[in-house]
């Protein structure tokens, strides 16, 4: 029975989930709208509970696995899933709350969030398998809710379309997998997973499935799309937890399973991040929108990415998990000044972001700290996650893929700064009018900021995922 | 003797910069002046202790000057053995910059709240040169490479900040962003050699990268390119990022259009501060460029730092803006400098490159920032910043007048001014080590008492131009730093800084050697009588001179199309497809997209455009077609499958 604390996180979030319906159920349609509230105070309460030690250990046969370093990745989305309900407090009181779906979003957006868990937290393949539907197939919900619009309705369909050929693909592989060492269990399956045509054939099917959620070049032309047409939260959820999750998961699995493997997967990642950096990048300098900028931002941020896990080492896993936390603040800084913007005045292209300074000047430092931390500018925490991935990838001699990145982050800091330029060099005859965001979108991105500025600043953080990342 | 205080001269900025950043818009503007400048007097009178304190109390040990570390803790730890400090070193040469970064930082401190007085962010612009004063003294002070990196990417954005601060003109905003991503793309060379130098030395610490034992001097490399080893290869890329900070050709194209900052700008950031960081950093590392390779780096250093000297020196005879004259003269200047470590040795009277670098470095500072802040003055009277809009001023403004003069006669190597005891120090070292660059340098020196005469005589003496409104002398908060910088460059010559600073860190005792010196003083004077006789009095000579020069004069003036050469080959890389080098001539790109690039560009983007059709059809093939060339690719690779058949 002890053991089945090990599943605490998990158990806890299913609560909240079963709670939300019930609390449905009892809400009379005038106080719906305190649903936000409550989902909202439960999850941070649900956070703040998960930094409570937990044990290490296995269940279910090695189904399922946690360790101290399983907890905090999960402990790292669960404080971005928390920022993001707090910037879209204000959208989901304002929009939903009169047409009695509101509570469908939150438990909707938890349930992926608990297939996060199992994912990260898997022992085999099927629970691996389990978990990623679970991430994935309620997304098509959330991207299609604005059932009004049509463009969210024909995202959601892409999405569920791509969804699907991508866990065909990743099934097939994982298939593959179980034929040529007869388990699906990872320790057995590391044991006698060697290379073979078949084997090669298999983990890359396996590790398309991973791509597509990472957005990997070729695998990342759902996201634009999709991102442009679901709701700004979606799109802010999809571009960092969802990603983030899907990172946390490959480079798990990559340890355990694709030591024998190198010469398989580590050239497929090398070729993968140059093209997904370069591709990213080029095409985020030309868009106008910034929902489909901030997209191929971060399609490019997921090319840096991979060259920690490539470095497939304790500072390349390290370097991962800290890279990946900063830019889920980052990111979420950025995606939370677009949503408030969005949600107050509908504007969304780039241009209409002139003068913003002027107008929001708050708001404006928050975005310009949060490209800053994008791009890579220091002091700012980007600068260092950057600075480590390059370093790992340069310990493994990885030099071509260092200076491919770092020529990737010139561009980048090219088009950052137009957006930068935008909002503070440029004037507008019609800037958008100064307003006032509620408390809680107020505490949403201010969190943010401190997490970019601390995560930088601080150290012990770095240090403390690093002995985590040793074990 | 600790020198814990130290720590003082980077917090007080630091407090200022948050202050008034975020307090100075609710206080009366003159106060958030006032509080960077007393804030930065403290910080200079702090240096001056640390000086005085090491100097003079620290003295020698065991005949050499060490190295004391006021602070180094740890930051981050990335390995066991790799390990991020930041902290406060204490040498010869970080002292000498602190003196030099903060009685600048404070001249043009105190002449800025006349200069900027009555304009709109004046409380930004004083936040903004405290963060930049103390992003240039931290990098100064860094124990480390991955310290001085950091604080050099910060330099790069507060002077981002503060040459496009005037945002209203384009101009100031492009050229803001020339220099971010010019000096940025150089720095890609810095990282790369950051990240090559510790991996295989194993180490960010300067003191562990410079000692006679320590892995990079110790070690034998083999040679991986164009005989150089792993560490000739590193220390390159690293000059390469200090070459683009420090303005040196080719990477030198942003520094004459940065000059549309304010001026007190161009006077810390392009005369005193930033642009010598280049040379700061290859003196900071100067062992291992001496040691590693046999010295071959110091060989690129020394001809870069020659080309550039020559290649400035020829432009700035041509530009009529004033202050583009004094960007030029600037580059030229580090020019000498770079040249001066590059032919430089270790030991005793080997290492007189070295010492007469650093010297000049000193010396440059003040007579420098004196011209730039002159030419505020100036500019601040005549509202305009062409030559042909100046002249007879030397009868409204005697003060600017008389320390221009100083600043030109010392920059032209006149004895006793100071620049004529570092310059020829540079020249007695470049005769010892090579005798082309020796003739490079030697010309140069002449050209460059040329052209600074003929700004001093246009600007001061020529035509009696006319004025709307008569122009005035500055206010005391101006003319002030004039002469306390005027001050300094007549004196500061007679320091025996061989006493002070030193390649070995022992004592030398310079000797200038008169048949040198005699040449180095007749070429400057023949430089100033050419400016005289074609200058002093409005004539037709100038133009018909220049005219005898033909194409050459044009080339020249239009600074030998280095702009066009770069957005040539900028449009080529946008042929392959390759954007990325596009990035450092932004006008391409900015504007490019809409007009400049044509139709090449709207074929490559109407090819991305298709490529993300919106048709989910063709995602999904992409996604098969991916997934099937990685699996062929990888069984290729893995000698699983071979097309051979």
């Amino acid at each position: 029975m002890n053991n089945f604390l090990l599943m605490r996180d998990e158990f806890v979030l299913l609560g909240i989930i079963l709670l939300l319906l019930v609390v449905e159920i009892l809400l009379t349609d005038k106080d719906k709208k305190n649903v936000v509230g409550i989902a909202t105070g439960l999850f941070a309460l649900h956070t703040a509970f998960g930094f409570m030690p937990l044990g290490e250990g296995s269940m279910f046969g090695g189904s399922f696995q946690t360790t101290h370093l399983h907890h905090n990745m999960k402990n790292i989305l669960n404080v971005g899933v928390l920022i993001l309900l707090l910037q879209t407090w204000t959208w989901a009181r304002v929009k939903w709350s009169n047409r009695n779906r509101l509570t469908e979003f939150y438990i909707i957006l938890f349930s992926t969030v608990l297939g996060m868990y199992y994912m990260i937290s898997a022992g085999d393949f099927l629970m691996f398998f389990l978990g990623l539907e679970l991430a994935s197939l309620p997304v098509a919900g959330l991207v299609a809710f604005d059932l009004a619009k049509k463009r969210s309705a024909e995202a959601g369909v892409k999405f569920i379309l791509m969804a699907g050929v991508s866990s065909a693909v990743m099934l097939f592989g994982i298939s593959l997998i179980y034929g040529i060492t007869g388990s699906i269990y990872f320790t057995e399956v590391a044991q006698s997973f060697h290379l073979t045509g078949l084997s090669a054939i298999a983990l890359l099917m396996f590790m398309s499935g991973l791509a597509f959620k990472i957005s990997l070049v070729p695998f990342h032309f759902w996201t634009p799309d999709v991102y442009e047409g679901a709701p700004v939260p979606v799109s802010s959820f999809l571009s960092v937890i969802s990603k983030a999750a899907a990172v946390f998961a490959m480079i798990l699995i990559l340890f355990q399973i694709g030591k024998g493997m190198t010469t398989v997967w580590k050239p497929a990642l090398f070729w993968l991040a140059i093209l997904t950096m370069t591709v990213g990048n080029l095409f985020a300098l030309r868009q106008k929108n910034m929902k489909r900028f901030l997209a191929f931002s971060s399609v490019a941020q997921a090319g840096f990415i991979l060259m920690g896990i490539l470095a497939f080492d304790e500072m390349g896993l390290t370097s991962v998990i800290y890279f990946s936390a900063i830019y889920i603040f980052s990111n979420l800084a950025t995606f939370g000044v677009v949503q408030v913007i969005s949600l107050k005045t509908g504007k969304e292209q780039m241009d209409d972001y002139n003068g913003l300074y002027r107008t929001n000047p708050k708001l404006a430092l928050v975005m310009l700290l949060g490209l800053f931390s994008l791009a890579g500018i220091p002091p700012v925490a980007g600068f260092f996650g950057k600075f480590f991935l390059f370093m790992s990838a340069a310990a493994h001699n990885y030099y071509l893929l260092v200076i491919i990145g770092v020529i990737n982050v010139t561009i980048s800091l090219y088009y950052y700064l137009l957006v930068v330029r935008a909002m503070f060099l440029r004037k507008s005859d019609k800037p958008i009018a100064f307003f006032k965001n509620e408390w809680p979108v107020q505490i949403g991105l201010a969190l943010s900021v401190i997490g970019i500025l601390v995560l930088g600043m601080y150290s012990p953080f770095y240090e403390y995922i690093l002995q985590l990342a040793s074990n | 003797m600790d020198f814990k205080f130290t720590i003082w001269i980077l917090i007080l900025p630091t407090l200022v910069f948050l202050f008034t950043g975020l307090l100075g818009k609710k206080m009366p503007a003159k106060i958030s002046g006032w509080i960077g400048t007393a804030s930065m007097a403290t910080a200079m009178l702090l240096a001056y202790k640390t000086a005085y304190e090491y100097f003079f109390q620290v003295g020698f040990v065991d005949g050499i000057r060490p190295t004391i570390f006021a602070y180094k803790e740890v930051w981050m730890k990335f390995t066991d053995t790799l390990v991020f400090d930041m902290g406060i070193l204490i040498d010869p040469i970080s002292v000498l910059m602190l003196v030099v970064v903060t009685t600048v930082s404070f001249l043009v401190h105190l002449y800025s709240i006349g200069y900027m007085h009555g304009d709109q962010g004046y409380y930004k612009f004083f936040s903004f040169l405290s963060l930049f004063s103390v992003s240039m003294l931290a990098l100064v002070v860094a124990t480390n490479i991955f310290q001085i990196y950091f604080f050099w990417e910060l330099v790069g954005v507060s002077s981002y900040l503060l040459i496009g601060f005037y945002y209203d003109k384009p101009s100031a905003v492009s050229a803001a962003k020339k220099a971010f991503i010019v000096t940025r793309f150089a720095d890609l060379g810095f990282l790369i050699g950051i990240l090559l130098l510790s991996f295989h030395a194993g180490t960010f610490d300067f003191m562990t990268l410079v000692s006679e034992d320590g892995p990079l001097l110790a070690q034998t490399a083999p040679p991986v390119f164009m005989g150089l080893s792993i560490f000739g290869v590193a220390l390159s890329l690293i000059f390469v990022g200090g070459a683009g900070k420090s303005a040196m050709f080719p990477l030198h194209i942003w520094l004459p259009d940065a000059m549309e900052g304010p001026t007190p700008v161009s006077a810390l950031i392009h005369a005193a501060t930033m642009v010598v960081a280049g040379v700061y950093l290859v003196a900071r590392l100067f062992p291992a460029f001496q040691g590693v390779d046999g010295g071959a780096v110091l060989h690129l250093v020394a001809w870069t730092g020659a080309i550039s000297s020559l290649f400035a020196a020829i432009i700035a005879m041509t530009q009529d803006d004033i202050k583009r004259v004094l960007a030029y003269s600037t580059m030229s200047q580090i020019g000498y400098m770079m040249l001066a470590l590059g032919v430089s040795g270790m030991e005793g009277h080997h290492g007189l490159g070295y010492m007469a670098s650093m010297f000049h470095l000193f010396t440059h500072a003040m007579f420098k920032a004196l011209l730039f802040l002159g030419a505020g003055s100036v500019i601040h009277a005549v509202h305009s910043n062409l030559m042909k809009d100046m002249g007879g001023l030397r009868k409204y403004m005697p003060i600017t007048h008389i320390t221009f003069l100083i600043a030109c006669l010392a920059i032209s190597g006149v004895p006793p001014f100071s620049g004529f005891f570092s310059k020829d120090e540079i020249l007695a070292a470049a005769f010892e080590q090579n005798k082309i660059l020796f003739a490079i340098e030697y010309a140069v020196a002449g050209l460059t008492a040329f052209y600074m005469f003929r700004i001093y005589f246009g600007i001061f003496w020529g035509k009696e131009t006319v004025y709307k409104h008569t122009p005035h002398e500055s206010p005391l908060t101006m003319s002030l730093p004039l002469l306390i910088l005027a001050i300094a460059t007549v004196f500061i010559g007679f320091i025996p800084f061989g006493h002070f600073v030193t390649a070995d860190r022992a004592l030398y005792d310079i000797h200038i050697d008169p048949m040198m010196a005699g040449a180095s003083v007749g070429v400057g004077l023949i430089g100033i009588l050419v400016a005289y006789i074609l200058y002093k009095k409005e004539s037709t000579l100038a133009d018909g001179v220049s005219e005898m020069f033909g194409q050459g004069y044009t080339w020249a003036k239009d600074k030998f199309y280095m702009d066009e050469v770069y957005q040539f080959f900028a449009h080529k890389m946008m042929f392959a497809g390759v954007a990325a080098p596009v990035a450092w001539i932004d006008k391409n790109i900015v504007d490019g997209f809409m007009n400049g690039i044509g139709w090449i560009t709207e074929t490559f983007s109407m090819m991305l455009e298709d490529w993300q059709s919106g048709r989910v059809r063709q995602y999904a093939f992409s996604f098969i077609l991916g997934l099937l060339v990685i699996i062929f690719a990888v069984l290729y690779l893995n000698g699983i499958i071979d097309f051979k058949g």
